[in-house]
């Protein structure tokens, strides 16, 4: 992982460290990070610093991205699955001034990907590092406001009210309805908030052979799931955890196995569905994969 | 009170609790037999609730002892157990009915979820079960089925009252504390409530320690009385006995002032 790598590479604009932060500060970010590793799922307070972005913009991601990254690194910034929002363009064009490391929108390209609401949908391989950006850290900050608490309900392992959540749930309304930021236990120990992906996204965490860091700016928060490290979905036996499906595969490439975004297309109600992952849809048609709104119509055909 | 195991379900030996310079238990010794009702009168500013909250664990103790034989036969001194188990047998064999519902219920949870959650958090994941559980125990406190997924706010403090106690045994604790549980609510409310709590802990079989500066509450319900009077225990002994023949003054007000009324 790029923890190792990451040595001092001398200042890319003028007054500024490499990646922003000064040493001190990475140096602390990166403990935080090894402490984070060495227990996921847990919940390691780190003094976050002031970044040049409001809270809510990603500084707990930018802060990890920062410590972790190296001159080698490849970075790529995805908001929504998309690598052009307004939001992954600011954050990677601020990487690149401040460390001059390559960037890619390419999944497979990619060493380091800071990342919010989504998950790639091409699967992450060994010495890839996936950055989430986290509003809430704590899954059970809705039920208990203070902190000594939910630190006890950690410490003692007692999630139980977290099920009531998912109960109320199926009481209102027949099924689990919690579609973003799904909690899950990790490594059978700790309770963990995935930040707020879809629960689409959800099972991609389980045993992956990325790291998966985690950092909450607002909240001075980083917590992580370490490579192949088995992420659960709370469920109940008879409900058992289920991802989001569509009526219609990517009316642009066909795919049938991806997160889609409904669009509309007019004030008629046309609408058609896309991936949300603009690589991973690119990436297929460019491999000749065509869906409904691509002639020919081949989409059938393809899957 | 004829199928009383041999040995105690809790002795309390010597409990003492200050606040400050206020010492708000003194020297407080007592045992709790499986199955019993014992009640603690006593005016305003007794000490009864901190003794409970202190038996409980809710308060830490200057000194003394709190042995509860558990489900397992262990005797363990919950004043200086550990916070995990001793927050785990609260949720187990342990129940708390407060004064207040809002401090004894999840007021942002439906009346289900409020049964459920004891279970759920002791592992139970099956919707439908924990389902049928809920439905069963709001019959057996006298609450409508159909209210299952309502709000307790949505409730009379009656009803809070009795959700209250179905929450508690739904796990089948041994032990059930009570802080002022009618207090708050109409005569003729009380009085259903009452009934409710005496025919549960007898078909329960669960033992109860009942705080209540009402006396009548005092005779319905409970076995033996202890009466406290500035953190101190100044009498005890059998209900009918005590409060028909009291022997210590300040008893002898207490029950004078009842009848005078
Ligand atoms: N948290 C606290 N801090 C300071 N003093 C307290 C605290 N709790 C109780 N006390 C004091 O301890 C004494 C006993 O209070 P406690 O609440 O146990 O009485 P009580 O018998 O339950 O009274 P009531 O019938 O009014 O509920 C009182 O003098 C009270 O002021
Ligand atoms: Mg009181
Ligand atoms: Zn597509």
């Amino acid at each position: 992982m790029s923890v190792q790598q990451n040595y001092r590479t001398g200042a890319t604009l003028a007054g500024y460290n490499f990646a922003f932060l000064d040493e001190q500060t990475k140096r602390m970010l990166r403990r935080a990070i090894l402490k984070a590793v060495a227990i996921p799922g847990y919940q390691v307070p780190f003094g976050s610093r002031e970044m040049p972005l409001p809270y809510g913009w990603g500084t707990g991601g930018m802060q990890v991205t920062a410590a972790v990254i190296g001159s080698k690194d490849v970075l790529k910034v995805i908001d929504q699955g998309a690598d052009d929002t307004t939001n992954a363009v600011s954050i990677r064009r601020f990487f690149v001034r401040m460390t001059n490391v390559a960037t890619t929108e390419k999944t497979r390209a990619a060493t380091l990907i800071q990342t919010r609401h989504r998950v790639p949908e091409i699967p992450l391989s060994e010495g890839q590092i996936l950055v989430y950006q986290v509003p809430i850290p704590e899954p059970l900050r809705w039920l208990e406001p203070r902190e000594t608490e939910t630190r006890k309900m950690h410490a003692l392992s007692e999630y139980g009210v977290m099920h009531v959540k998912l109960y109320e749930d199926i009481a209102q309304h027949g099924h689990i309805s919690t579609a973003y930021d799904y909690p899950v236990v990790v490594n059978g120990r700790y309770l963990m908030r995935c930040s707020p992906i879809p629960k689409f996204d959800t099972p991609k965490l389980n045993m992956n052979p990325a790291l998966q860091l985690f950092g909450a700016g607002r909240e001075k928060r980083i917590y992580a799931v370490p490579p192949y490290t088995e992420v659960k979905p709370l469920d109940f036996e008879d409900h058992p955890f289920e991802v989001e499906r569509w009526p219609e595969s990517c009316a642009l490439c066909g795919a049938g196995d991806s997160f889609l975004d409904e669009v509309i297309l007019d004030d008629k109600g046309s609408r058609m569905f896309v991936c949300s992952d603009t690589d991973y849809c690119g990436e297929r048609r460019e491999a000749g994969h065509t869906g409904r709104m691509s002639a020919p119509y081949k989409a059938e055909a393809a899957e | 009170m004829t199928n009383l195991d041999q040995t105690p379900l809790l002795s309390v030996e010597a409990l003492n609790k200050s606040f400050g310079r206020q010492a708000a238990c003194r020297d407080v010794s007592f045992e709790l037999w499986p199955g019993e009702v014992l009640g603690i009168v006593g005016e305003s500013g007794s000490g009864k609730s901190t003794l409970l909250n202190a038996i409980a664990g809710r308060l830490s103790v200057d000194s003394g002892k709190v042995l509860y034989r558990t489900g397992g036969n262990d005797i363990i001194d919950l004043a200086a157990a550990s916070e995990a188990q001793r927050r785990h047998l609260m949720r187990t064999e342990w129940g708390f009915v407060q004064q207040h519902a809002r401090d004894g219920l999840r007021m942002t949870f439906s009346a289900g979820a409020n049964i459920g959650e004891r279970l759920m958090a002791l592992g139970q994941k099956h919707y439908g079960s924990l389902r049928d559980t809920a439905l069963d125990w709001l019959q057996a406190v006298e609450i409508a089925p159909d209210r299952i997924d309502d709000l307790p706010r949505t409730f009379s403090g009656g009803m809070q009252q009795r959700l209250q106690i179905a929450r508690n045994l739904v796990t089948r604790p041994r032990i059930v504390l009570m802080d002022e549980p009618t207090g708050g609510l109409d005569v003729s409310v009380q009085a259903r409530l009452l009934d409710l709590i005496r025919r549960l802990v007898q078909e329960h079989n669960v033992a109860c320690i009942v705080v209540t500066h009402d006396l009548g509450v005092a005779r319905l319900l409970a076995h033996r009385l202890m009466v406290m009077r500035r953190g101190q225990v100044v009498e005890a002994g059998l209900t009918d006995q005590l409060l028909d023949d009291p022997q210590h003054a300040y008893t002898q007000l207490l029950v004078s002032s009842v009848l005078s009324v």
